[in-house]
């Protein structure tokens, strides 16, 4: 490996941008594609299934066997909330690989006796969510019930292109978050973002059942091709 | 997780930044229950120091000897190692997995 392709690779995955670099395993040859350059690239359809996947793999082209290697930044979850679907949800999420934050600005809920080995933030959304980092590879819940901690936590995820949200709440009480979350400023498509009531559709009733069907959800969300997505919904 | 990627990944360039010859081991394939998936890697300095890991152990003192002599002439090689029932029964493996791994120079 080129030292300038080692070099790109450590400095796109130190800002968490997924990469894939294609090696001809029969000379060496080698090349770095990023995330933003593969639907340009030769191999898209390859580049992009891999990616999704999150898997590294081998292609044939022609003659040529070509060894993808994909770098994707480990999936964060954001949890608003550090009430008992939290205590179910944050163990599962992190059992499934994704480093788990729970915010919640009441410290009695927030506690580490509550939730042992999870980095807690006993903040505010809006002093609690920027050092976070919620990026593209991050998935945002939002679980108090309560507007005034997961209203302005929902703007701050809109911002940031996570590629799940969703808010606890049945669809009355959604459709009223949609009418205050307007009044402070989301667009429609912010608001179509969020996916209310939360989790896909398995019947659940318990909070450990809960966070099945959210963690369902968000798996689809991350590995489903679009068009997968839509049949799936 | 033992030896996270990018640990690994950014040891290569610093040793390579030292002065070091580095080598970079990766799994390219598997067959049957191998122990680490495809993507996986190991570093390996002129020193014979190494980080991370291809098999989970098994291997990996086959794969420094052969890296060193990548670093040395700077051509890539490809390995291939099988698990045989009897020895993956030994070191207490699961039995059959067989492994490809990739090593190149760095550099």
């Amino acid at each position: 490996m080129k030292l300038e392709i080692l070099k790109e690779l450590n400095a796109e995955r130190a800002a968490r941008r997924p990469v894939i670099v294609v090696t001809d395993t029969s000379n060496g040859e080698q090349r770095l594609v990023k995330a933003n350059e593969i639907a340009a690239d030769p191999l898209r359809a390859e580049l992009a299934k891999q990616l999704r996947m999150g898997k590294s793999g081998n292609v044939e082209v022609g003659a040529k066997k070509l060894f993808l290697n994909v770098y994707a930044p480990t999936a964060k979850l954001v949890i608003i909330g550090a009430v008992h679907i939290s205590q179910a949800l944050a163990p599962l999420a992190r059992s499934l690989d994704y480093d788990v934050t729970v915010v919640d600005p009441r410290t009695a809920f927030a506690s580490p006796e509550r939730f042992p080995d999870v980095p807690l933030v006993a903040e505010w959304p809006d002093v609690a969510l920027p050092p976070l980092n919620v990026d593209a590879y991050t998935a945002f819940v939002a679980v108090t019930h309560d507007p005034k901690i997961d209203d302005p936590a929902l703007l701050h995820a809109f911002d940031r292109n996570c590629f799940y949200i969703g808010a606890l709440g049945s669809r009355k009480t959604h459709a009223k978050r949609a009418d205050r979350l307007r009044a402070q400023g989301a667009k429609d498509s912010d608001i179509a973002r969020i996916h209310a009531p939360i989790g896909l559709d398995i019947g659940a009733v318990s909070p450990a059942e809960i966070a099945v069907a959210i963690m369902a959800e968000i798996t689809a969300q991350l590995r489903l091709a679009p068009k997968e997505k839509e049949e799936a919904a | 997780m033992l030896n996270r990627d990018e640990d690994i990944l950014q040891a290569a360039e610093t040793w390579q930044k030292q002065g070091h010859g580095v080598a970079l081991a990766t799994v390219v394939d598997t067959w049957g229950s191998a122990p680490r998936p495809a993507g996986s890697s190991l570093v390996i300095n002129d020193e014979g120091t190494f980080l991370g890991s291809v098999s989970g152990g098994c291997v990996e003192g086959a794969v420094v000897t052969e890296a060193l002599d990548v670093i040395a002439s700077g051509q890539p090689k490809m390995l291939e190692f099988g698990v045989a029932d009897e020895t993956a029964w030994n070191v207490g493996l699961s039995c059959g997995g067989t492994i490809r791994v990739f090593v190149e120079k760095v550099g």
